[in-house]
């Protein structure tokens, strides 16, 4: 099923009322990993609203992106217990490990590496998420052996 | 499991409430710090070593039968016993937590290993004493029931008070812990007006952060005219440092909906939408399992009890965006907007979503509605203080040696909080400041320990309420980067729409990375100063009213911090890179030789007369020693030090 299906399918499942934009761009953004230009026309077009409304949804909202992530996201959180506890030294070190910048895409696709503001999962800091998974009490060292054994694959 | 009428969901509680004997029940904690300390697998280790095969974690609620003794007679007799997940139980720092049902008994750092003592202790009716929970001096608590252990004996759990004791995924159970008493209360002998009576008189206010009487909202869209009203929940947490919300949308999700919906009959609305954050899409999990029950139970939908009350509800997942828990900027972003905020000439309980008056109360609002339509409200006013009624949930973070979600009543003071509760600073270090209200809340000092928590008295020492965040910070916090932290949040959530906050927020960010960098200059504190003014006075919403006040609050008790970073260059607590330098104590070093083991830099050396001294050209000023030295004998020091 191509792009183009998986996202007639995903208009399919909403009601087709405006108040759902940005409930549609969540879906298209897991499916895809991004929101092309031209999934935005499509659902402009299918809810009957301006190509710039759509684009302005896009751009606002921090859950949603117009370049392509990896298959797989590594959330580094910075809320505050997190920063208190040493964040910062985590995603410098897997910016180093992957070779990558945040909001970096890996070469090989696989990974993108981002910062969350608070997981709710404080109590644990520093924390790092990959999919549903966290990871609790994280360190540099700690982070860079977990990468290594795949578990935020 | 399907009501139509009053009578038929009454009947259905007596008969709960008359079962006598409910087995014994294991449940294992299911919140998030829990979660990632593996409690889903020790879940299902239960249920396999029960002889159960075992199930995915979204249906572990299953009983099976197991012998028990029972004491003094020592007699053997056949028990029902079930395990189940349950939301957050509190005492997340040291999860994995199992919780034993009737005994009351907490087991800490739960492994696979302490599976078959736990179940063999319950067949001995015997406490577990391997792992029970810390009691006083941090020994295991003999008995590890509540009131034995500090740091739940001195909450008063009222809003979580079923979330240790039931399935968040079971409508039944929610019903048998005295749920859906409210609504029946309601349905059957209040008008909506009285309703709305009752909370005001019961002093509510709302739990997001602006304390706000919830009764004199709902009295106020009640009483604007429309076809249409609304009802919404704010569970759009984005306070970094802050997850009670999140605790209880996956924990007692049917809590909230029962609040919502006694909300939705009070005001005259039949239609409700919960906002839930991107980041909790476990919470939109349970959300959305909770109201799917609630509709095959006849208590969401068409003529709820056959009272002729329609109450539909949804759910709106956010996009990741801070700005949209504030009210106008939530309501645009449901209506498929960008999330900016409006002007509130026009109170949203006039015209809020799509024009219609809509009240807005946050997930913990909600969930206090039940408990006070049950009990009355003078229950209510009976806790907390005069003007802060209730209690209040934290998440209690940060350096603190107990994390975890605390419930007390408002009036608590942060020192008991932190001390009583909490066990003091983590790592017996010196306690510097706390953090409330996340970024439009402020830091207070030690001296100010002793201010009772409740919305006046944090407003009035310079903080706020917020809706619940309590980060507690030691010595090696620097409060200019703390205040950095906080700008750098704001920056990058503001969105944009007024100049104050966009432009003004991005020159206090320059002059604060400035400050954190050694790059200070003298009158950089007091521009920060007379900025934050502007930006308070000016700002269109409260993301930019309030975003200040992280700087404010930070010059206002520890000024000495700005100064040695605008004149000095120098961090006192060792954080600001390229600001410090570390030196070893002569007269206090031990020569125990921790500090040259721990040193990543390798750069510790043993001098000839046993002591140890940090070769500044190698040191990378990580920290490391500071941390392990156990006679406070690494200090952070402003000068030069020469390697001779």
């Amino acid at each position: 099923m191509g792009e183009i299906d998986r996202i007639a399918e995903i208009l399919h499942k909403h009601r087709q009322d405006p108040r759902y934009l940005l409930a549609i761009l969540l879906d298209i953004q897991e499916s895809e990993n991004y929101i092309s230009i031209e999934a935005m026309r499509t659902v402009a077009e299918h809810l009957g609203i301006s190509e710039s409304r759509v684009f302005a949804v896009v751009t606002f909202y921090r859950a949603l992106s117009q370049k392509k992530k990896g298959r797989r996201i590594i959330r580094v959180c910075t809320g505050t217990a997190c920063h208190l506890r040493g964040s910062a030294a985590v995603l410098q070190e897997l910016e180093k490990q992957l070779a990558i910048k945040t909001g970096g895409v890996t070469e090989d696709g696989e990974y993108t590496l981002e910062t969350v503001n608070c997981v709710g999962a404080c109590a644990l800091a520093p924390v790092v998420t990959s999919g549903e998974n966290s990871f609790g009490r994280m360190g540099p060292s700690k982070a860079a052996e977990l990468l290594a054994e795949g578990a935020f694959a | 499991m399907r009501f139509d009428t009053l009578s038929d969901l009454k009947n259905y509680k007596n008969e709960i409430s008359q079962k006598q004997d409910k087995g014994k029940e294991i449940w294992i904690c299911g919140g998030p710090g829990c979660v990632a300390n593996g409690s889903m697998a020790i879940a299902e280790e239960f249920i396999k070593a029960l002889g159960n095969k075992s199930s995915s974690d979204e249906n572990t609620s299953l009983w099976h039968s197991i012998k028990v003794l029972i004491r003094p007679e020592e007699k053997e007799t056949e028990k029902l016993i079930r395990t189940g997940i349950t939301g957050c139980m509190g005492p997340c720092e040291n999860g994995p937590v199992v919780h034993v049902e009737p005994d009351g008994l907490y087991y800490q750092k739960v492994t696979v290993d302490d599976i078959e003592g736990i179940i063999g202790s319950i067949k001995e009716n015997i406490p577990y004493k391997a792992k029970a929970m810390s009691g006083l001096d941090d020994k295991p608590a003999e008995v590890p029931s509540a009131e034995n252990i500090p740091f739940l004996a001195k909450q008063k759990k009222i809003i979580l008070g079923k979330m240790s004791t039931m399935s968040p995924l079971d409508l039944e159970d929610y019903i048998a812990h005295g749920g859906y008493s409210g609504l029946i209360r309601a349905l059957e002998s209040m008008a909506p007006e009285e309703i709305c009576n009752e909370i005001k008189a019961s002093g509510l206010r709302g739990r997001g952060g602006g304390g706000f009487p919830t009764g004199v909202k709902w009295e106020s869209c009640r009483n604007s005219a429309s076809e249409m009203r609304y009802v919404l929940v704010n569970g759009d947490e984005g306070d970094p440092g802050a997850f009670m919300d999140r605790a209880l949308m996956e924990g007692d999700p049917y809590s909230v909906i029962e609040g919502l919906t006694i909300g939705a009959y009070a005001i005259g609305s039949s239609e409700g939408i919960i906002y839930v954050r991107h980041e909790y899409p476990l919470a939109v999990k349970r959300l959305a399992n909770a109201i799917k029950n609630l509709e095959e139970a006849g208590l969401l939908g068409t003529n709820i009890l056959g009272t002729g009350f329609d109450f539909h509800v949804e759910i709106c997942e956010g996009g990741g965006s801070f700005v949209c828990g504030e009210s106008t900027a939530l309501m645009t972003s449901i209506e498929g907007k960008p999330g900016v905020p409006r002007v509130k000439y026009i109170r949203s309980t006039e015209r809020g979503l799509w024009e219609s008056p809509t009240v807005l109360n946050n997930v913990e609002t909600w969930a206090n509605v039940p408990h006070i339509i049950t009990n009355g409200s003078e229950w209510f006013r009976s806790i907390g203080t005069e003007n802060n009624s209730g209690t209040k949930v934290f998440a209690l973070v940060g350096k603190v040696k107990n994390t975890g979600l605390v419930e007390v009543p408002m009036g608590t003071t942060l020192r008991q909080i932190i001390y009583d509760i909490g066990g003091g600073v983590a790592q017996k270090r010196p306690f510097k400041a706390v953090q409330t209200g996340g970024p439009s809340g402020g830091c207070l000092p030690a001296s100010m320990l002793d201010t009772p928590v409740d919305f006046d008295s944090l407003t009035e020492a310079g903080s706020m309420m917020g809706s619940g965040g309590m980060i507690v910070m030691d010595d090696r916090t620097c409060m200019v980067d703390i205040a950095r932290y906080f700008i750098d949040f704001l920056v990058e959530e503001s969105c944009g729409k007024c100049v104050p906050c966009r432009e003004g927020l991005k020159k206090m960010q320059m002059i604060l990375h400035d400050l954190t960098n050694g790059k200070g200059r003298e009158g950089d504190t007091k521009a920060l100063e007379d900025l934050a003014e502007d930006i308070s006075d000016t700002s269109l919403c409260a993301l930019g009213q309030s975003a200040a006040n992280p700087v404010l609050s930070t010059i206002k008790y520890f000024k000495e911090e700005y100064i040695e970073h605008e004149k000095e260059h120098f961090c006192r607590s060792g954080v600001c890179q390229g600001m410090f330098r570390i030196k070893i104590d002569e007269e206090k070093c031990k020569s125990c030789g921790l500090c040259s083991k721990n040193c990543p830099a390798d750069t510790i050396e043993k001098l000839d007369s046993g002591k140890y001294c940090i070769k500044q050209e190698g040191c990378i000023r990580c920290g490391a020693c500071f941390e392990v030295c156990p006679f406070s004998s690494v200090d952070i020091v402003n000068e030069v030090i020469d390697d001779d």
